[in-house]
């Protein structure tokens, strides 16, 4: 038993937990891998939180750190609801057909699949503003033609609906969910006498709350690390990481920066603990409600 | 009602395969042409893709790619079905346990562990050795020889639907564990075997933020996805060229995808919805 174990538990101790606790050590200490790493106590937090004295004057800490707060739950809190809300809308069109399902289904599952870092490229030759094919279509019919990743603005937008090409996966799991949802309880509430909306709202929606957790779960866990889509896209349009005007700089993007361009290794580890934290913190906040809106059963467990 | 829906999902479609096509077109124009946002190429530029294989050494990358997402997916294979064999079929004390930690390992944030890794790969280890680590693919691939999450809870799920009485009949024949293993559990499992050596394959092959911590600074070992993130700033190529090579790094995704898409979506929702 241990033999089959061994190759989980020496990957554990050494790929998993033996680094946790190094970074859990480094987060306290100045690092920058030249020199070896210098205890500072709490200092890497404070400067994160802009509460740092150093020799006797209050320091303004990390200019960029709340920035790439705000920038994150940007996404997280317009990215998730709208996969969530598309990914829904599309799984239910699907359960309509009698024909053609597997092929729909393929097709918009496949995105999901492409590389980030090609799909990024893609988007920003698409939004160009100038010659890309969403400007000019947007011109014919007469509206606004925004400098997409040229704008502060409009730089997150256009990462959003990036997002939503690859909302593939979450779509077979909703339509997973769909189809689980036991036939008798629509017939039990056609029977009442409700339409279509009620239809939804008191059959469909609640059996759907498994799935709808899920995603929202991993949703939240991702939009933490969202970043290869807003690295490719800043330094590829517009020429710098988190361009334009640091509205792509992202908590993971800025992490990488501090930890791989300026190798403030202390630093970004402490970085990255605030964010392993927070992640989890929202997680359990998420899974305390989810007995109030969550419905288990009916198949879905 | 039915006509109105079809014409939506139809609707949809165009929207999600707009993309793909205005990169197939755009990879085919001429570089002045790929400035104009036109979509039909004239003249075709069918020697594009010939330019990007060798003026910016595509065949390169994508042998590391290659070699990156082979590599690593026989790693996770093999030390993965031996691992969910243990947490599926073989009863000891502190397995749930033990198995809740494996899962909580999926929840970790790359980021928290990539950069003790880091410094790992470039100082311990390397001193260990003598090996050097940092600019190679070994600091991506050694980690999948040790097991990943995902595939040992994809692995173990499907393990568990196998029938206790066919391993049941060999232990009682005197076959040890890793008999059973692999002569009725690992013949059985082929399809979770192939969803998870597929999964691999394509996460690795897609992978950029491994790559560019690790490879970054170094033009000969870099993946794909690094170079190509770089591609117009350092080769200042055009667009058509760019198009091109994007396409030669999607392309073998989707072509698997394609292949395999039945293995995918089972995989996909005997992760999220019986999870």
């Amino acid at each position: 038993m241990l033999l089959l174990l061994s190759p989980w538990i020496i990957g554990f101790v050494a790929f998993t937990m033996g680094p946790m606790v190094l970074s859990f050590y480094y987060s306290f200490t100045h690092y920058d891998l030249l020199t070896s790493p210098h205890w500072i106590g709490l200092d890497n937090y404070r400067f994160m939180f802009g509460k740092l004295t150093l020799n006797g004057q209050p320091n303004q800490g990390d200019p960029f750190f709340w920035t790439s707060v705000q920038n994150t739950l940007w996404i997280i809190v317009f990215g998730v609801p709208l996969r969530i809300f598309f990914g829904i809308i599309t799984a239910m069109l699907l359960t309509r057909p009698k024909r053609g399902v597997n092929g729909y289904r393929t097709l918009f599952f496949m995105p999901s699949m492409a590389p980030t870092v090609g799909a990024s490229l893609v988007f920003v030759y698409l939004f160009n503003p100038a010659t890309g094919p969403i400007n000019q279509f947007l011109g014919h019919i007469g509206l606004n033609q925004p400098l997409w990743f040229f704008d502060p603005t409009w730089a997150k937008p256009a990462l959003l609906i990036l997002g939503l090409w690859g909302i593939g996966d979450a779509i077979v799991l909703y339509l997973a969910g769909l189809l689980n949802v036991p036939r008798d309880l629509y017939e039990a509430i056609a029977i009442e006498g409700a339409n279509a909306w009620q239809r939804f709202r008191y059959v469909t929606l609640p059996m759907l709350t498994p799935v709808i957790f899920f995603t929202l779960i991993i949703g939240i866990i991702d939009g933490f690390q969202y970043f290869d889509q807003a690295y490719v896209s800043s330094t590829t349009a517009s020429g710098g990481v988190g361009s334009p005007d640091n509205s792509l700089l992202f908590y993971s993007v800025w992490l990488y920066e501090q930890a791989f361009s300026y190798f403030h290794m202390g630093y970004a580890s402490a970085m990255a603990w605030v964010m392993f934290v927070a992640t989890m913190a929202l997680t359990a906040v998420l899974l305390l409600t989810s007995r109030r809106w969550v419905h288990y059963g009916g198949g879905l467990s | 009602m039915m006509v109105a829906n079809h014409c939506v999902l139809i609707a949809v479609s165009c929207a999600f395969l707009f993309p793909v096509v205005y990169m197939f077109f755009t990879a085919l124009q001429s570089d002045n042409q790929a400035l104009t946002g036109s979509l039909w190429p004239n003249p075709f530029m069918w020697s594009n893709f010939s330019t990007v294989f060798h003026d910016i050494n595509v065949a390169q990358y994508a042998w590391n790619t290659f070699l990156y997402a082979g590599l690593s997916t026989v790693g996770v294979v093999c030390s993965c079905v031996p691992v969910a064999y243990a947490f599926a079929r073989i009863d000891w004390r502190g397995r749930n346990i033990v198995f809740l930690l494996v899962l909580s390992t999926l929840m970790l944030p790359n980021q928290v562990t990539s950069i003790p890794l880091y410094i790992l790969w470039a100082k311990q280890f390397h001193e260990w050795t003598g090996i050097q680590f940092i600019g190679t693919l070994k600091p991506l691939i050694i980690p999948s020889f040790f097991g990943d999450a995902f595939s040992i809870f994809l692995l173990r799920q499907f393990f568990m639907t196998i029938p206790k009485e066919l391993s049941e009949a060999m232990r009682v024949d005197g076959a040890n564990e890793l008999q059973i293993l692999w002569k009725v559990i690992v013949p059985l499992a082929k399809p979770a075997i192939v969803a998870v050596a597929l999964f691999n394959f394509i996460y690795a092959w897609n992978d950029f933020y491994g790559p560019l911590v690790y490879l970054a600074q170094s033009p000969d070992s870099q993946t794909l996805s690094v170079a190509l993130s770089a591609f117009r700033g350092i080769h200042h190529v055009d667009w058509n060229l760019t198009m091109a090579a994007a396409l030669i790094f999607m392309l073998p995704v989707i072509v698997i995808f394609f292949l395999a898409q039945r293995v995918f979506i089972e995989g996909i929702t005997l992760t999220g919805v019986k999870g």
